[in-house]
């Protein structure tokens, strides 16, 4: 098979680096090579963060580079459309309709772009826009985002949703299961 | 046993395999976790060091009493343990020695783009660059063997890409290691001239012997393809950009030792291939050895020296077809890293603003004190340089510049190389005023413990060196502390310490925000009847304040209720966690 491209983005603090290690977990249980990427460092500090995970028989690069995803997950608007040149044609944004405003935006020199995955989607790209905080309050915390998303995202792709489950319960500590889970399936529904 | 693993846990690993003893470093992205990770094996005694060079120090001591150690830091924390790195080359080892460095193509989080493979070169020392998790932990282990096989501390390189990138990796059991005897060796320990000289020819002859080693080892490996139109030589990260494009279709020689390098290998294979290309990130380190050897190749001539390469540029400057994609047409906003809600360094820094005062800066966190709208510092360059530069600044403009200019560094940049510095203005005198901004931990590079802080790395309870009584001894009579969350006191004993005539230290203290056992209030709220759209709050640059419908919004699940802005709101519009 063709190596398999998933990109998780967001803002530093959001909780992508769970989500990548729940799906790094459920592609290795499933049996594939994978690799998964990620820049720490200034991750904690409120700026744009990005994660590869990768996945197929044979995978040599830790990077997914412009058109080349063939899903993007995205925990905020503009960081989806930032990311959006990375999809591969055919490809599928899934991003929760939060709006963070970065620091050029609160200090009134730049504009935040309200409509650009409207403009996005005209062009032909598809975009999932879905409001994910409130399902994840819903399950019990904003921290939950994450897992709704990744609901989400079990929903287009070929993997029973038991096993998306026991990669919950691998990946998270044990009094945060029950929670990730109702928001894993309230994503999913 | 396989697990996915991030180049550092696989690197940590690969040391706990090979029954290393002791691990001593100091942190710095993108090489922090592999001390990390280290340090949950409780068969390797793990520490964080002051600074890199102390860390190497003692590695070496280590080594020298017989067990296998290592010292790990970024590529720029290497300039600062190069005084030892270039002696033990001639000292050589006991127990294996290896010193990981991580660079940093791109410059993720780095001042620098330093290529560390010149001090392989520079220092005569081996070096290895894995090209993968799998990698890492295995040339972990063959770093401790060539040590020992070759009497030499063996380079560790990674990068940002193999330290932060996770692939499975099949685990091993650990090899039980002995202490080696510890025998009194002047001839090889002490490099006084007349022992050194007799060293030097030895590190000579270990060259020789490593080049040979070079054309045989299986840590450099050629992937003969059919095709003998093209043949690629690479190593490390580059390696995997090249298998993406290619596959097995061409050929590729795959260099993991990467000094010294081979002759015959690459002669061999340069004669076999109608062109050849060297494809390798940062300098033409490789490049310029094949040129070296009267090869003709390809390589900066199309490829960049600056940045991170990636499948797509490679595939760019190979002349194979781009991917197709789709943009947006609007402008997207950048998101750079800004000091968090709740930040400590903030209020200091919007003081420090608003004084119009000179700041020359230092490493960590609070460089984002640079960053609009606060604009608060003029110059940073290294760990330390805050302190020592003020002083340099100082004694060249004189008095007029002692009573509009401070030093800015954070508790474990202080440690790591402020000290030093500030000796230096007691000794030296300028009427320097130097501001330590101690929120007790080493907040950049992920929250690790440093002597200020009285925990060790295991978070067990430690010495707790007292900054206060540290400065004092360094020669400074004057000494304050402040709250950096109470505006008008930090204001008031910053504008009294510039102005003093004499040395002084200013202690901004509170814990970072992001602190575990940090309690926060509740947020505050704007009343919207009485905001008057001044904006005044927002000069501080908080990422939980912003506008909403002509007033100030803040984002209930940022504010941690430090109560900045509401010292800078004149119509009382921001409260409510009374």
């Amino acid at each position: 098979m063709e190596t398999k491209n998933i990109m998780i983005v967001g803002v530093g603090g959001q909780g992508s680096l769970l989500a990548s290690k729940l799906l790094g977990r459920l592609l290795v249980n499933e049996g594939y090579d994978v690799k998964v990427s990620e820049v720490h460092g200034m991750s904690q500090r409120g700026g744009s963060v990005v994660t590869y995970v990768r996945y197929g028989e044979k995978v040599y690069s830790p990077i997914v580079d412009k058109g080349e995803a063939d899903f993007i997950i995205s925990f905020e608007k503009l960081e989806a459309a930032r990311y959006a040149p990375y999809l591969k044609p055919g490809g599928k944004i899934i991003v929760n309709s939060q709006e963070i405003d970065p620091m050029p935006v609160i200090t009134g020199a730049m504009e935040y772009p309200h409509e650009a995955l409207e403009k996005l989607s005209a062009k032909g790209v598809d975009v999932d826009c879905i409001d994910a905080l409130t399902p994840a309050l819903e399950a019990g915390s904003a921290k939950a985002t994450n897992i709704v998303l990744m609901g989400r995202l079990s929903k287009y792709m070929d993997i029973e949703a038991t096993k998306w489950e026991e990669a919950i319960r691998q990946s998270v500590a044990p009094k945060f299961v029950e929670m990730n889970l109702k928001a894993f399936g309230l994503g999913r529904k | 046993m396989k697990k996915l693993m991030l180049g550092n846990e696989a690197t940590a690993r690969g040391f706990y395999e090979a029954g290393c003893k002791v691990v001593s470093s100091y942190p710095g992205t993108p090489s922090t976790e592999i001390t990390e990770y280290a340090a949950k094996y409780d068969e390797i005694y793990c520490e964080w060091a002051p600074n890199e060079k102390v860390a190497l120090e003692v590695a070496f001591g280590a080594s020298l009493a017989g067990a296998r150690a290592a010292a790990c830091m970024k590529h720029v924390g290497l300039n600062v343990a190069a005084d030892p790195l270039f002696t033990l080359s001639y000292t050589g080892i006991n127990g294996g020695l290896v010193v990981c460095v991580a660079d940093d193509p791109g410059m993720h989080s780095s001042q620098n783009e330093q290529d560390s493979r010149h001090y392989a070169i520079a220092a005569k020392l081996p070096m290895l660059e894995p090209s993968d998790s799998r990698e890492a932990k295995e040339f972990a282990k063959a770093a401790f063997e060539i040590s020992e096989k070759f009497d030499t501390p063996t380079l560790f390189r990674t990068c940002t890409r193999i330290a932060h990138s996770q692939c499975s990796v099949e685990l091993a059991e650990p090899e039980v290691k002995e202490l080696k005897t510890y025998e009194k060796s002047p001839k090889k320990y002490i490099m006084a001239p007349a022992n050194a000289i007799g060293r030097h020819p030895v590190v000579e002859e270990r060259t020789r012997a490593l080049i040979d080693f070079a054309e045989t080892t299986a840590l450099n490996r050629a992937e003969y393809a059919k095709d003998s139109s093209l043949g690629i030589i690479t190593s490390g990260t580059s390696y995997q950009y090249v298998k993406e494009i290619y596959g097995d279709s061409v050929s590729v020689l795959k260099l993991g030792l990467v000094n010294p390098l081979p002759e015959k290998l690459i002669t061999d294979f340069a004669a076999a291939h109608e062109r050849v290309v060297v494809i390798e990130e940062l300098d033409p380190v490789i490049e310029n050895h094949c040129k070296a050897l009267g090869l003709k190749v390809d390589g900066k001539n199309i490829f960049p020296i600056c940045g991170e390469f990636s499948q797509s540029l490679i595939a760019r400057v190979m002349g194979k077809e781009e991917k197709a994609f789709t943009a947006s047409d609007d402008v997207i906003p950048v998101r750079p890293p800004v000091m968090c809600a709740g930040c400590p360094h903030r209020g200091l820094f919007y003081v420090l603003a608003k004084k119009k005062i000179t700041v020359l800066g230092d490493i960590g966190c609070y460089t984002l004190g640079m960053a609009p709208p606060l604009s608060a510092i003029d110059s940073v360059l290294c760990m330390g340089a805050s302190v020592s530069g003020t002083h340099g600044f100082n004694k060249a403009r004189g008095a007029e510049s002692e009573k509009k200019t401070v030093a800015v560094i954070g508790d474990s940049t202080f440690m790591h190389s402020g000290m030093t510095g500030l000796a230096n203005i007691a000794y030296n005198g300028t009427n320097s005023t130097v501001i330590i901004v101690d929120n007790s931990i080493t907040g950049m590079t992920g929250h690790q413990q440093n002597p200020t802080t009285g925990y060790n790395i295991k978070g067990d309870p430690a010495t707790k060196i007292d900054l206060e009584a540290l400065c004092r001894a360094l020669g400074i009579k004057r000494v304050r502390v402040v709250d950096p969350y109470d505006l008008k006191s930090t204001e008031a004993v910053i504008m009294e310490e510039i102005a003093a005539e004499e040395p002084s230290v200013i202690i901004s203290r509170r814990p970072c925000a992001l602190l575990k056992y940090v309690k926060h209030s509740p947020a505050l709220v704007v009343d919207t009847d009485k905001c008057r759209s001044c904006k005044a709050c927002m000069r501080i640059g908080c990422p939980a304040i912003s506008m909403k419908d002509g007033k100030a919004y803040i984002d209930a699940t940022q504010c941690v209720g430090c109560n900045v802005c509401k010292q800078l709101c004149a119509f009382d519009a921001i409260g409510g966690n009374e």
